[in-house]
């Protein structure tokens, strides 16, 4: 049994002094090539527990370890290398071209400039933006739907061991949605990435997850599999797989 | 229009010279206030705590006048002392505000998830600033740059009045001589001066916007190249160090009379560097002892009452030997007197005087009631001024005095702004402008003889200044001065060209 690479041990955290726990009492353990999808409604602290994961924020109370380590232990950069982010709101750098974008984090790790180029150009192919079309542009040309793309190339430029992902996939039409989420599954296959994925889209959760996490104000209400959670009884989460529209026959009846 | 162009093409050289200074005054103070100004902002908007502080100060610096700061820096060591130093280090402070204000509210500005994208790669604090903050806050930055140069073009010509050069000179130079076509000579080019760099700016920061990413390593490395060029081109204009250093207050007469000395001395096979135009008598003296100039003329009543805060004995040898004496206790010689006594003339329009039968300043006192004086800055100030004038003639005028300069004040009186004036017995613009001098009866103002005073040092090093000062004493009789005041306030030649002709025909 290898141990997990993501762990939360009784990990609490709140913004300011006076206010409300963010986080409480979050025990969760993710392991190597495992796709854990956390969902739940906004404020609900989901995105908080991806900045715990690379340190943009400490716990204050309990432990998180990533790859064994606390977190307080490691090198907040060093950590970071290691760990692909794609934000909520993706935050392209807009002064930089989307090939710039896409290498950018190889170029921190001063990777030789046509390596990055040839990164670059593989990862955009790989999130369906054919280079030739997309490399030399700027993010203020750009779909929303294609930044979200970008982002994901982005977090993905350094093969990562660990990626984290706040509703990347927020912005898309419905079909293109499917189909980055379906590309997205292929690509972790692929590389066995360790994924935290949040989102309030139950569908989603369903369609990449091994793994859901239903988080409410702060902590885990379950985390099981797809199977399991839906056939939980919480009010908590039945309120969330009621959002679902079922196609007939498709339902978590069986 | 042709008066000015034709101005300008007999000063071709001159011109280029001022303009090239002017040049190198406003990059080099940007320059040295982006350098310093830019870091400052980083630092000011990562530690708030100092941040504040510096803003604050920065803007309690702008708030003061220009002339007033070349006042304070003057006697200071180092950055202090008249010339281009001083106008450097005020032009970089005024600079400053800008370009540190505006990197703050670009920083500020910042769209908050790019900034958590880098910080969530891994991007060290440096990394951060240079390759996401600064670049994106660049077009805020630019606009700084841009409102600091243009500030520095308009405030640069008032470098001039501390002897920096620059096209001040020509304005300063127009308002003594009260002479249009000079002051739009140097008024129009510093104009053209702002338009062309807020321009060029402007299309930089357009360019910025959009830019390339290799455009801001290669602006960067323009900009230093255009600083180091402009840091080569201001030493070359520095002076060589062995010439003795003329200068002069801010008019007409002493500008010409600091050509006389410089031309004397220079025909003693000295080289001569020209500080000429420097301002009032407080600037002249502070400059004389802190050897930022060598030799200037100054009057034995000035001296006496204005520099030495003594009373002015009216016999004209004994305020000479009075000055004299003063001067020798802090290391300043006094030569023998030049000839003429410019003494203070009140003045009125020659058809009031008529009509009014004025003759002496007594008569005043029928008029005083409705009447409008006004005086130079100093003459308001000074004990020997407009306080014991109304007092020695029991004068009380209706109206406040105005104070205006002294470039401007017979005109004034011409047009009939104000109705009686003090100004000097030589000027030119009395017989020109129709004015009429009324008579002293009471004799209140001191004798204001012509002394060239010399840094005791400097005459020790060049014993050919007292050669030279010792052919002018004497030979310049008031009828001279006015000729030559004349020559250059009415008749529009250049005060270089008449003290020439003045020293040829003392040959």
């Amino acid at each position: 049994m290898t141990s997990p690479v993501v762990q939360f041990e009784e990990v609490g955290f709140h913004y300011s002094n006076d206010g409300a726990a963010a986080v409480g009492g979050l025990t969760l353990s993710v392991d190597r090539g495992e796709v854990v999808v956390l969902v739940g409604r906004s404020g609900a602290g989901k995105s908080t527990i991806l900045k715990l994961v690379n340190r943009m924020v400490l716990p204050r109370s309990g432990v998180v370890r990533v790859e064994g380590r606390d977190t307080r232990e490691w090198q907040p950069i060093a950590l970071r290398r290691r760990i692909g982010y794609v934000l909520q709101d993706v935050g392209l750098f807009p002064h930089m071209t989307v090939e710039e974008n896409v290498g950018i984090v190889p170029r921190l790790e001063r990777w030789p400039g046509d390596r990055i180029r040839a990164r670059a150009r593989d990862l955009l192919e790989l999130v369906g933006l054919p280079a030739g079309t997309f490399a030399a542009r700027w993010p203020s040309e750009l779909s929303g739907g294609q930044r979200q793309r970008v982002g994901v190339a982005r977090a993905l430029a350094i093969d990562p061991p660990i990626l984290l992902m706040d509703e990347p996939f927020g912005a898309l039409d419905p079909v293109t949605r499917v189909e980055l989420q379906r590309e997205f599954a292929r690509i972790q296959q692929q590389l066995a990435t360790t994924v935290i994925l949040v989102t309030h889209d139950m569908a989603e959760a369903f369609a990449l997850a091994r793994r859901i996490g239903v988080v409410d104000a702060g902590s885990l209400v379950v985390c099981d599999t797809p199977r399991a959670v839906a056939h939980s009884h919480d009010p908590r989460v039945k309120l969330l797989l009621d959002t679902l529209v079922m196609p007939p026959g498709v339902g978590a009846t069986s | 229009m042709t008066v000015l162009l034709q101005f300008w093409q007999t000063h071709a050289g001159e011109l280029a010279r001022l303009v090239a200074q002017h040049v190198v005054l406003v990059v080099v103070s940007t320059g040295t206030a982006a350098l310093i100004g830019i870091p400052a902002g980083v630092l000011a908007f990562h530690r708030p705590r100092v941040g504040r502080p510096l803003l604050f100060l920065a803007n309690v610096a702008q708030t003061i006048p220009s002339l007033a700061f070349f006042g304070f820096l003057l006697p200071l060591p180092f950055i202090g002392g008249v010339g281009p130093r001083t106008a450097l280090v005020t032009l970089t402070i005024y600079a400053l505000l800008p370009i540190v204000r505006t990197t703050v509210g670009g920083l500020q500005g910042l769209d908050r998830s790019v900034v958590d994208a880098g910080i969530a790669m891994g991007m060290t604090p440096r990394q951060l600033l240079l390759l996401v903050e600064l670049p994106l806050a660049m077009p805020s930055v630019l606009a700084g740059l841009r409102v600091a140069t243009v500030i520095g073009v308009g405030t640069a010509t008032i470098a001039a009045a501390i002897g920096a050069g620059g096209l001040g000179e020509y304005i300063f130079r127009g308002l003594s001589m009260v002479d249009t076509t000079t002051i739009l000579a140097g008024a129009i080019p510093a104009a053209a001066l702002a338009l062309v760099a807020d321009g060029g700016l402007a299309l930089l920061q357009r360019r910025m916007r959009r830019r390339q990413p290799s455009s801001g390593r290669l602006s960067a490395v323009a900009l230093v190249a255009i600083v180091i060029v402009a840091l080569l081109g201001w030493s070359s204009t520095t002076r060589a160090s062995r010439s003795v250093v003329v200068g002069s207050k801010n008019f007409t007469e002493q500008v010409v009379l600091g050509e006389l000395l410089a031309q004397a001395i220079e025909a003693e096979g000295i080289p001569v560097t020209r500080k000429l135009n420097l301002g009032g008598t407080f600037i002249c003296d502070r400059a004389l002892r802190s050897g930022d100039i060598d030799v200037y003329v100054e009057y034995t009543g000035t001296a006496v009452t204005a520099v030495f805060h003594d009373d002015v004995p009216h016999d004209p040898r004994q305020a000479f030997e009075r000055a004299r004496e003063r001067y020798a206790r802090g290391g300043v010689t006094t030569l023998e007197p030049l000839g003429f006594n410019n003494t203070f003339a009140i003045l009125v329009r020659a058809g009031d005087a008529r009509r009014l039968g004025l003759r002496s300043i007594e008569d005043l006192r029928q008029t005083t009631s409705s009447w409008t004086p006004g005086f130079g800055y100093e003459f308001l100030e000074r004990a020997d001024g407009y306080p014991g004038l109304s007092q020695t003639y029991g004068l009380q005028f209706g109206r406040a005095p105005r104070a205006m300069d002294l470039s401007l004040i017979y005109k004034a009186l011409a047009d009939g702004q104000v109705d009686v004036i003090a100004g000097d017995a030589t000027s030119a613009q009395i017989d020109a402008l129709d004015l009429t001098a009324l008579e002293d009866s009471r004799r209140y103002f001191p004798p204001y003889d012509a002394i060239p005073v010399v840094r005791t040092a400097a005459l020790l090093g060049h014993a050919e200044i007292g050669r030279a000062m010792a052919r002018l004493a004497g030979r310049v009789s008031e009828r001279d001065m006015r000729a030559m005041n004349r020559a250059v306030d009415v008749d529009r030649r250049d005060p270089r060209e008449v003290a020439a002709a003045f020293i040829a025909a003392l040959r």
